[in-house]
């Protein structure tokens, strides 16, 4: 019988232990389908980082480095510099990216480290149990803003790919999402570019993948996605927002 | 062998250099500036990496990645810099990470002054950062033992894989001795076959991690790494002793400060007291037995620090009742004269007799 | 040989090379020697010092409380250090910049205009050297051929023309007789 579907292998046999609905198991695997598909499993160098997929260095089958929070992009720094052929990936939510490790990010990014970033951003803090995050929306409901985010107390929520894009480091940052396969298949073409773009030394990467966190949302899988959709998506809008790839080819 | 006259900085980051390390991450402060200085001058030079961080927290993670990825990394700072890289320190120690950190104490606590200080022992040697960990902190007094030390830092580093802090202070960082590079003939170093370098699809995957969600699981790997830190207790002490044998009052100083205790035990001498002098050069582990034995025969001891009184706490427990502990110091970044060692020997004379 | 010295003056008068100088002579002939600056913002422009100890035994504190020698290159300096110089002590002082009794009675004073000789030999930033040369020469503490050996270890090779002035200014000092 011919096989139509099988796991990466680039992911372990180590079961996730993500809630149901949560888009991190589907993020997991396109991150492995494109090592698989790149043949870079044995030189990759993962980085975990801490939140919902700290334990991410059980699940890919490449070497794993866990860091402290928001320190991500420089453990991952020291990781590309101590041996540059190794393919080097951190995989980070908006908490650790865009709150404690922002500055990790903005230097990473501006240094044209040449690292890619996996960053889920589903403007929550999921692990330690949904409190607001950098990237929560204005009027959103969490722990920490049980009557909703307020600019005038919380301040406005930070659009990630495009103050990165200010910058002259960073060779591509695309926002994508997970909340349909159109936009499934997206986000796997830009990862794969983004891992693409390492391996030709074009320099840092960051891909923006929009998340669910139906637990700490409050509400099912299927109405967490259209969450997702009404709410994060016209926030933050999907798109490029830098590629020095197409640039060159202009 | 040629001689070379250096500043204690530039003879740590040349030392480091000749160790084989090719990664240091530094970020700008005094007095330990010339570390970098010297570094973003030589690395290139030698086919290595100065990298000049973001902040002190970023340098210690990039020296957390280096070290995960089985390469010999270094990171230097002082004192306020040293609090701030706490939080990686721990990490490195919790994931049984090899490294080497050099702290060139300055006077605090807060952002304190720019002038020498020995204010950081209890963070050197108690923690600093969160949880059951310890470095090895090794304390030179001279510009060559800056540089025998700093070798022997990478090796007890590699050896046991954990994080080795050398601990200086402003004085030793700027001031010039001559020094001599000779052949380190350096440890047996075992394989590094925990980095994570790539599987190259012929291994399991390597996990550089200090993540134990299972309690049971983070107390075996706690107590695992306790009967390293026991190893080392027995037998990686070093120090130093001086006139100890028909000694009276015993001083017990480290670092720079150990010559200035010295130059105050000669003054002592010359007026007919029986002093002598412990140099501890491991301020972890610290030299609890030595000091223990000394204690047989001394009748009183003496911590002198560029502190409020630090290490006096770990001579008193060496010391463990056998003889009365006193405390002489300066802090803020003065240093102790040794006329004001002397008086402090006097009155203890005076107490005993 | 046991001298303790301290060097002291503005910061750009060269007090830090000049203290280097006489650590380096010192460590030619196989002597125990220190060099300790100050540092931190004082040296941006302000008072700077150095304490230089060269000694036949191990040397123990670099720091100098006591000199047995002082090298003065501004007033401030002079009047800051005066009083510790142990008894028998010199002080040396730039005497174009320096206009001040001196008030013990128990060592020795020797004055040299040494930024006035600098200038006569188009060489301002040099004092450093005179006044050293002029130290070397009532210390005895080295001969001149040692230090013009020394100095050319410290001056980069690539400036021959900076070596000659330096050497030059060393030989005026130690010539020099008020």
């Amino acid at each position: 019988m011919k096989t139509v579907f099988d796991k990466p292998h680039a992911l372990t046999d180590v079961p996730f232990h993500y809630c149901p609905g949560c888009t991190h198991g589907i993020v997991h695997r396109l991150v492995a389908e494109v090592m698989d598909e790149l043949g870079i499993e044995g030189k990759t160098v993962g980085v975990a980082s801490v939140g919902c997929s700290v334990f991410s260095y059980n699940y890919f089958n490449c070497d794993m480095v866990q860091a402290a929070h928001g320190r991500a992009p420089a453990v991952g720094t020291g990781v590309k510099r101590a041996n540059p052929d190794n393919i080097v990936f951190t995989y980070q939510g908006d908490g650790d990216l865009a709150a404690i490790g922002t500055a990790e990010t903005i230097h990473a990014a501006t240094r044209g480290e040449n690292i890619t970033i996996i960053f889920i951003n589903n403007a929550i803090y999921g692990m330690t149990g949904g409190q607001m995050a950098p990237t929560s929306l204005v009027g959103q409901i969490t722990q920490t803003t049980p009557y909703g985010r307020k600019i005038e107390t919380q301040g406005y929520p930070i659009r990630v790919c495009e103050m990165l894009a200010t910058l002259e480091g960073p060779s591509y940052l695309e926002r994508v999402s997970v909340d349909d396969v159109k936009n499934i298949k997206n986000a796997k073409k830009a990862i794969k570019k983004a891992f693409e773009y390492q391996i030709e030394g074009k320099g840092f990467n960051l891909i923006e993948v929009l998340s669910t966190c139906p637990t700490n949302w409050g509400l099912s899988p299927v109405e967490a996605l259209e969450w997702l959709r009404n709410n994060l998506m016209v926030h933050y809008p999907l798109g490029v927002f830098k590629d020095k790839g197409a640039e060159n080819n202009e | 062998m040629e001689k070379l006259l250096m500043k204690g900085n530039e003879a740590i980051a040349e030392a480091a250099i000749r160790a084989g390390c090719r990664h240091f991450y530094g970020y700008p402060i005094t007095p330990q500036t010339e570390v970098s200085a010297y570094m973003s001058k030589k690395m290139p030079k030698v086919g290595g990496l100065f990298l000049q961080s973001e902040s002190e927290v970023a340098a210690i993670n990039m020296v957390y990645g280096s070290a995960a990825a089985g390469v010999r990394t270094m990171t230097s700072s002082s004192s306020p810099g040293i609090s701030l890289k706490s939080e990686g320190i721990s990490y490195i120690a919790g994931a049984d990470l090899p490294c080497v950190i050099l702290n060139i104490v300055r006077g605090g606590p807060g952002l304190g002054g720019i002038q020498p200080a020995q204010s950081d022992y209890f963070q050197a040697t108690k923690g600093g950062g969160h949880g059951d960990y310890h470095l090895v902190v090794l304390a030179p007094s001279s510009i060559q033992e800056c540089v025998d030390l700093t070798f022997e830092a990478f090796d007890i580093a590699d050896t046991y894989r954990l994080p080795v802090m050398i601990m200086g202070d402003g004085m030793l960082g700027q001031m010039m001795e001559p020094v001599v590079f000779g052949e380190h003939k350096g440890r047996e170093i075992p394989e590094k076959t925990w980095a994570c370098s790539g599987t190259n699809m012929k291994r399991e995957h390597n996990i550089v991690n200090s993540l134990y969600i299972d309690p049971k699981e983070l107390e075996d790997t706690v107590i695992a790494r306790q009967k390293k830190y026991d190893y080392i207790l027995e037998n990686e002490v070093k120090y130093e002793t001086d006139s100890v044998e028909d000694a009276d009052i015993v001083l017990v100083a480290y670092g720079t400060i150990g010559r200035v205790a010295k130059n105050a035990m000669i003054k002592a001498r010359a007026e007919g007291l029986k002093v002598g002098l412990v140099r501890p050069i491991t301020l972890w582990p610290f030299p609890a037995k030595a000091i223990n034995d000394i204690a047989s025969t001394a009748k009183a001891f003496i911590s002198v620090e560029m502190s409020m009184g630090q290490m006096v706490e770990d001579v008193r427990l060496a010391v463990n009742g056998k003889a009365p502990v006193y405390f002489t110091g300066r802090t803020g970044g003065i240093i102790p004269q040794p006329t004001e060692i002397l008086e402090k020997i006097k009155e203890v004379a005076g107490g005993i007799k | 040989m046991n001298n303790e010295i301290v060097i002291a003056g503005f910061g750009g008068q060269g007090v830090l090379f000049a203290g280097k100088l006489l650590a380096y002579t010192g460590m030619m002939l196989d002597k125990e020697v220190s060099w300790l600056p100050s540092y931190g913002p004082e040296m941006r422009g302000g008072t700077c010092n150095c304490h230089i100890i060269l000694k036949d035994d191990l040397v123990g504190s670099p720091v100098v409380v006591e000199p047995t020698e002082v090298i003065a290159l501004n007033g401030p300096s002079f009047q800051k250090f005066e009083n510790s110089i142990v008894k028998g002590g010199k002080m040396i002082y730039d005497s174009t910049l320096i206009d001040v009794k001196p008030v013990r009675a128990d060592i020795e004073y020797i004055a040299i205009p040494a930024t006035k000789m600098a200038d006569d030999i188009n060489a301002s930033k040099l004092a450093n050297m005179i006044i050293t040369g002029k130290m070397i020469k009532e210390t005895g503490v080295f001969t001149l051929e040692e230090v013009l050996e020394a100095v050319k270890k410290l001056v980069p090779a690539s400036k021959p023309e900076l070596l000659e002035l330096n050497q030059t200014a060393i030989k005026k000092g130690y010539e020099y007789n008020a």
